[in-house]
């Protein structure tokens, strides 16, 4: 399957040493660590965690019981199992793609190189990498910072964020409507408040009330800042609100729309008969969009998810690729010429000749995912930690952490060993398969 | 994974250009100038992350907090080399740098001289009990450190190790033994049986086979374990976090203290997420077949 520069020798096992004695200085160093230090632990962890938090008080399969039963570790359950459905399927759904477009380009080893790159930096460079890429300010985290530069292109902010008339208006989803019906021939006042009037723009003139005459309607939208107690009137040094949209609505349908001058004032020409209701749209006062709270509760797995994706497509791609370019060509020659298109040799022939390849990336991947610890330690603010959390992360916090309960950390220990034990297996197997 | 036995080749296999007509041929022309714009846009995705905290690192703080790095292209005069300057006057911080390297070099030659060892005996010295030992060996690869962390750390306050970077050193020698045995073993059972049985009708004693013979032979093979261990071990959080006190703490550990106010340590944080990754990328760049490799094979840890 793939290309092979040391082979296994097909009789190691027959090699003979001359002594099985002579082994032994070879082996123990190594031997007295592992079993210090990776045994033993094993043992110890497994009796542990039917003790209590103190060691002393044999309490059963309580820690187990508590583990499956406790709130916080149930999420970090939840969590695990979101990572291991998605990320590793993801990361070699998306290596396999780039693997083989890599092939029909002149600089594959550079762009590898690049994508490579960040299994070399550790994990908790690569977190704050991308607590920096997430922080919800768009003038420090650059995915909310292309969010907000993208919204505002199609739909602009608004003028004056945050500004309401002062009285005589309820607010309605569409905007503020006017609370007593108008109609032809009266002049509507509009006092706004809650706007800093150092933010008027420039070219706002002094506000004045207009006179309507026959079959119109007008009015004057100004920034009411009542220096006096003067409240809903205008003073000499109050100014209009250029660019306010206002609408006249009758039976609730709109019928006219128009937008302030500079001096504030709006006119309606040719209302037809009968009272309207002016309402000034909530588009002039939305307040600015900010970007996604993307390290809140709601997206902070998806996001650390993706910082993870970064990491090890390096990893797929190169692997997956060491796959692909052990495929004989002459097979995938041979599916051409039979009138195969490009697509369907990738799904005939390709995907069926790599699938071993990829059970391998996935399994690898699958067991990287149950050790997440780093990242979401990172990147999960403290505040959201607890929704963030998984296994590995948990047992820390229980162990070690504010919990210091290690008869529950150790269940826990446990609990993973068990979730990676198929992993071992495979290992195994292939290693028993591969020397056979 | 099945280690340096599947070579892994960088280079792009060059596909013979088939005869076809001129549509098919400008389809496929047009098709991958869009295959190379999709690629360099996902390399730029890649790139931009790290480039983003490189400029935070070499911004101040007031900087940092009142707009994002990438204004640095309008005001290139913001660039400033203070926060390295301040993070080397740091003594906390300067002394977890030094001491990563306390911790990563002898968990790194320990980890390369006690595997060597054993896959000299694994692979060429026949003994009782030698296949079931190397099945352990292959299962203890994906063992998670989590099983050992609660039990070790008794063992170590018991033997005064506890807080030190001789404990780290330890823990990640044992965590990284049973691959680089495994990696080893693999390399060392492809040395041709030939060189070794001459070298025994000789009289060699298996010391000497093992130091003449088969370590020249092996050097790609333990140049991919050294490094690969050497940035596994300079990249880890959580063995320091459980097993380090606030002198012997690597990098990592000293700078997570900063992450909660992380909106305003900004600079700090990027400065010295940044001063941890120059020994990994200048290693990454410079021996990065042996890496690519090392990785590729170890990434069932």
């Amino acid at each position: 399957m793939m290309p092979r520069k040391i082979r296994l020798s097909t009789n190691v096992d027959a090699a003979p040493g001359r002594s099985p004695r002579q082994a032994i200085p070879f082996l123990l160093p190594a031997l007295i660590v592992l079993a210090a230090l990776v045994l033993y632990p094993l043992v110890f962890s497994l009796i542990r965690s039917f003790f209590d938090a103190s060691g002393d008080e044999f309490v059963g399969l309580r820690n187990y019981v508590d583990t499956f039963t406790d709130p916080r570790t149930l999420i970090a359950f939840r969590n695990n199992v979101i990572w291991v459905v998605v990320a590793p399927a993801a990361v070699t759904g998306i290596g396999l793609v780039l693997a083989v477009l890599t092939e029909r380009i002149r600089w594959a080893t550079a762009f590898r190189l690049v994508l490579f790159m960040p299994m070399a930096i550790s994990l908790f460079a690569s977190g704050i990498i991308f607590r920096l890429v997430y922080e919800e300010a768009p003038n420090q985290g650059v995915v909310n910072a292309v969010l907000v530069g993208v919204h505002d292109v199609f739909s602009p902010s608004s003028q004056f964020p945050g500004a309401r008339p002062r009285t005589g208006y309820t607010a309605t989803d569409a905007g503020f409507a006017g609370t007593a019906p108008v109609q032809a021939g009266d002049t509507v006042m509009v006092p706004l408040i809650g706007f800093n009037p150092q933010q008027v723009p420039a070219q706002a003139l002094p506000a004045s009330a207009p006179t309507a005459g026959a079959g119109e309607l007008r009015g004057v939208v100004w920034l009411d800042v009542s220096v006096n107690g003067n409240s809903g009137k205008i003073d000499p040094i109050e100014r209009g609100l250029p660019g306010v949209a206002v609408e006249a609505v009758r039976d609730g349908q709109v019928v006219a729309r128009t937008t302030t001058g500079d001096d504030g004032r709006f006119t309606f020409p040719d209302l037809a008969r009968g009272e309207v209701v002016v309402r000034l749209p909530s588009s002039n006062f939305s307040l600015p969009f900010r970007g996604l709270t993307w390290l809140g509760s709601s997206l902070i797995t998806p996001v650390i998810i993706s910082s993870w994706i970064w990491i090890m497509t390096g990893f797929a791609i190169t692997f997956i690729a060491a796959g692909l370019s052990a495929i004989p060509r002459d097979a995938l020659e041979a599916a051409r010429v039979d009138g195969a298109t490009e697509w369907q040799v990738f799904r005939r022939v390709t995907i069926p000749l790599l699938s071993p390849v990829l059970l391998v990336v996935f399994v690898t991947l699958v067991i990287n995912v149950l050790k997440i610890f780093e990242l979401v330690f990172v990147i999960a603010p403290g505040s959201v930690q607890e929704q963030a959390n998984v296994l590995a992360l948990q047992m820390w916090q229980v162990s070690f952490g504010a919990g210091g309960d290690q008869g529950a950390g150790s269940a826990l220990a446990v609990i993973l060993f068990v979730l990676v034990a198929p992993a071992m297996l495979f290992n195994i197997r292939r290693f028993r398969r591969e020397r056979s | 994974m099945t280690l340096v036995a599947e070579e892994v080749r960088i280079e792009v296999p060059v596909s013979g250009a088939p005869k076809r007509g001129v549509l098919s041929r400008l389809a496929s022309r047009l098709g991958n100038g869009f295959v190379q714009l999709v690629l360099a846009l996902v390399a730029l995705f890649w790139l931009v992350p790290v480039f983003g905290l490189l400029i935070a690192s070499l911004r101040d703080e007031s900087a940092n907090t009142s707009s994002g790095w990438w204004t640095i292209f309008t005001k290139p005069s913001e660039l400033t080399l203070d926060n390295y300057a301040d993070l080397v006057a740091n003594q906390a911080v300067w002394q977890s740098f030094l001491n990563t390297f306390y911790i990563a070099v002898p968990a790194t030659v320990l980890v390369v001289v006690m595997a060597a060892l054993a896959s000299y005996a694994l692979a060429w010295i026949d003994f009782p009990g030698r296949d079931a030992l190397t099945v352990v060996v292959v299962g203890l690869l994906v063992m998670p450190v989590q099983v050992a962390l609660i039990p070790v750390a008794k063992l170590f306050g018991a033997l005064g190790l506890f807080g030190t970077i001789t404990g780290v050193v330890l823990f990640h020698v044992a965590f990284g033994l049973p691959f680089a045995i495994f990696l080893l073993r693999n390399f060392f059972t492809g040395i041709p049986r030939d060189l070794i049985e001459a070298a025994r009708m000789d009289g060699a004693t298996e010391w000497v086979i093992f130091k003449r013979v088969v370590l020249p032979v092996a050097k790609p093979a333990i140049a991919s374990l050294t490094i690969f261990q050497f940035l596994w071990v300079w990249n880890d959080l959580l063995v320091a976090l459980v097993f380090a006190d606030q002198d012997s703490a690597p990098i990592t550990v000293a700078l997570r203290a900063q992450l909660r106010q992380f909106g305003t340590n900004i600079d700090m944080l990027a400065t010295g997420a940044f001063l941890s990754m120059i020994v990994p990328l200048a290693v990454f760049l410079v021996f990065q077949k042996y890496f690519v490799q090392g990785v590729l094979a170890g990434s069932t840890k």
